[in-house]
């Protein structure tokens, strides 16, 4: 479990988070929306720790992580798994490599194990037959699910995703959203996923927080979020022609 | 701007803590630092052979040129030739090129590596991403300059003798016979000296620059600029203190 208690942080003079509190429970895609912008990249980094914030709380069990030095962390940081906006992958390392590097790092399985690792972890994601493209060959697309075997060959137990399926068609992007579900399942991962896409919130959504200008305002699961009646979620929820036609139609 | 330096040099000192940290992992630190000895070393090679030959032969030359008076003996151009390059041009005027050429490139593949959350992804990890990245250049230039030197030294004198000859400003005999005369071997372990302190001066420095690198490929631009700028200054600033220090 990972609770998060009134962080606050400014960057370059402005706020950009604002007393935000939060609790995100093991077993359960724990979803993060907003608007481009809000503030959500942000306090991902500052729940893993990338960002230092400037006052607050970050507990991960009863561990109070934003109070630890590098050394302490490391041991915490070994148990998570992070999909970067932009991937991250290493570009002078093949996919192989990449997946690999964390067992490479903290590991002391042997060659075959890794191997054995790094392939079931790839085929999770549908990526075969890639072990030895770098990254700059692959599609945008392949990236992130690279970047998804990448962050879980540690089998993590905190998982963040920033906008797993942004930029992926609708086919994928589903497929991505099932796969981060069932493992988080699996492992009983604590997972904690950006997003803007109303399609996922919509499937994934046990439990979602919404955040306009770095602050929470609204929080709550799928079937809560189409009756809030929270003006400033009600604008995002519905910002696209389809859901308004819906919820018209709907009266 | 005071303030600005001063800050700067003290984030550089911090991240060199960093960088000298233990290494977690020294297998993987030490195939790191090989591929570095063939990215950072042997790839250099070429550009060293080529400006060391034309520089040992454009030493000659000139010196040949100055010293046209039958008062001195031909075989000083050797002489002059050859303390000229070990002194001066193969470790200040090379390091001087490779922070053009290592530099920058040290500072745009960290600072791209910052910008694409890389580095966050290995800092996320729990590996200690300066060190993990900084230190096997250091380790790699630090064991590779000083033959890179050698090297220089080498081809400059082949440079001049080759050239000095073609032109007819002295003859071969009295070229080889100027580079052996006087010669003071401890002006070898000077020069190797301060290899090693130019090498740590860019891969540092350039690797400060990319490693602070906030925004996108327009300040990857600027890092890779500044990194060249400051290692070049930093060079030559330490080169004075040094020859002050060994020399005299
Ligand atoms: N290093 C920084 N310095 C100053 N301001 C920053 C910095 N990083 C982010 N910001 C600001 O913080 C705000 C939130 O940014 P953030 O990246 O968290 O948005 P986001 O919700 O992830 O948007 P998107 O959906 O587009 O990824 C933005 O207004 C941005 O300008
Ligand atoms: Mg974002």
């Amino acid at each position: 479990m990972i609770r998060v208690e009134n962080i606050s942080l400014s960057l370059g003079g402005r706020e950009v988070l604002k007393d935000v509190s939060a609790v995100f429970e093991p077993g359960k895609t724990n979803l993060i929306i907003g608007k481009s912008g809000s503030g959500k990249t942000v306090f991902l980094k500052c729940i893993v720790g990338l960002l230092e914030i400037d006052s607050g709380a970050i507990w991960y069990g009863d561990v109070l992580f934003n109070k630890l030095d590098f050394r302490a962390r490391k041991e915490i940081r070994k148990e998570m798994g992070m999909l970067f906006q932009g991937s991250a992958l290493f570009d002078s390392m093949t996919v192989e490599e990449n997946v690999r590097f964390p067992l490479d790092m903290f590991t002391t399985m042997s060659y075959d194990e890794k191997l054995e690792r790094v392939n079931f972890c790839l085929e999770r994601v549908n990526i075969t037959d890639s072990n030895r493209l770098l990254p700059s060959e692959l599609s945008g697309g392949m990236k992130k699910r690279v970047a998804i075997a990448r962050a879980i060959a540690m089998k993590p137990r905190y998982l963040f995703c920033d906008e797993p399926n942004s930029g992926l068609d609708p086919k994928t992007s589903i497929v991505i959203d099932e796969l981060i579900r069932e493992i988080t399942l699996e492992l009983n991962m604590t997972t904690i996923v950006n997003t803007h896409d109303m399609n996922s919130v919509m499937e994934n959504g046990e439990k979602i927080i919404f955040i306009e200008e770095g602050e929470k305002c609204w929080e709550g699961n799928k079937s809560q979020i189409l009756q809030s009646d929270c003006k400033l979620l009600n604008e995002f929820v519905f910002a696209n022609a389809l859901a308004k036609q819906l919820k018209e139609s709907a009266r | 701007m005071t303030f600005r330096f001063l800050s700067g040099f003290g984030a550089y000192w911090m991240l060199l803590g960093k960088v000298f940290s233990r290494p977690e992992k020294p297998v993987i630190y030490y195939r790191q630092t090989m591929k570095e000895l063939v990215s950072l070393g042997l790839r250099s090679i070429g550009i060293v052979i080529i400006i060391s030959f034309f520089m040992g032969a454009v030493i000659t030359l000139q010196t040949a040129y100055n010293t046209e008076n039958p008062i001195y003996p031909t075989y000083l151009i050797g002489l002059g030739a050859r303390d000229s390059i070990i002194l001066e041009f193969s470790s200040t005027i090379v390091a001087l090129i490779l922070a053009g050429k290592v530099g920058s490139n040290i500072a745009s593949e960290i600072g791209t590596m910052r910008i694409t959350e890389q580095i966050d992804a290995l800092e996320l990890m729990g590996v200690n991403s300066a060190s993990y990245i900084i230190l096997p250049k250091v380790v790699a230039t630090l064991i590779f300059n000083p033959f890179l030197t050698l090297i220089s030294i080498i081809t400059g004198i082949a440079g001049g003798w080759i050239v000095g000859t073609t032109a007819g400003v002295i003859t071969s005999s009295d070229y080889i016979y100027g580079i052996q005369y006087a010669f003071i071997p401890y002006y070898i372990t000077y020069a190797l000296i301060k290899t090693l302190f130019f090498a740590f001066i860019i891969t540092t420095v350039s690797s400060y620059h990319g490693y602070i690198v906030e925004g996108g490929s327009l300040e990857v631009g600027r890092a890779s600029t500044k990194a060249v700028v400051y290692s070049s200054v930093f060079i030559l600033l330490v080169n004075v203190i040094l020859t002050q220090l060994l020399l005299s």
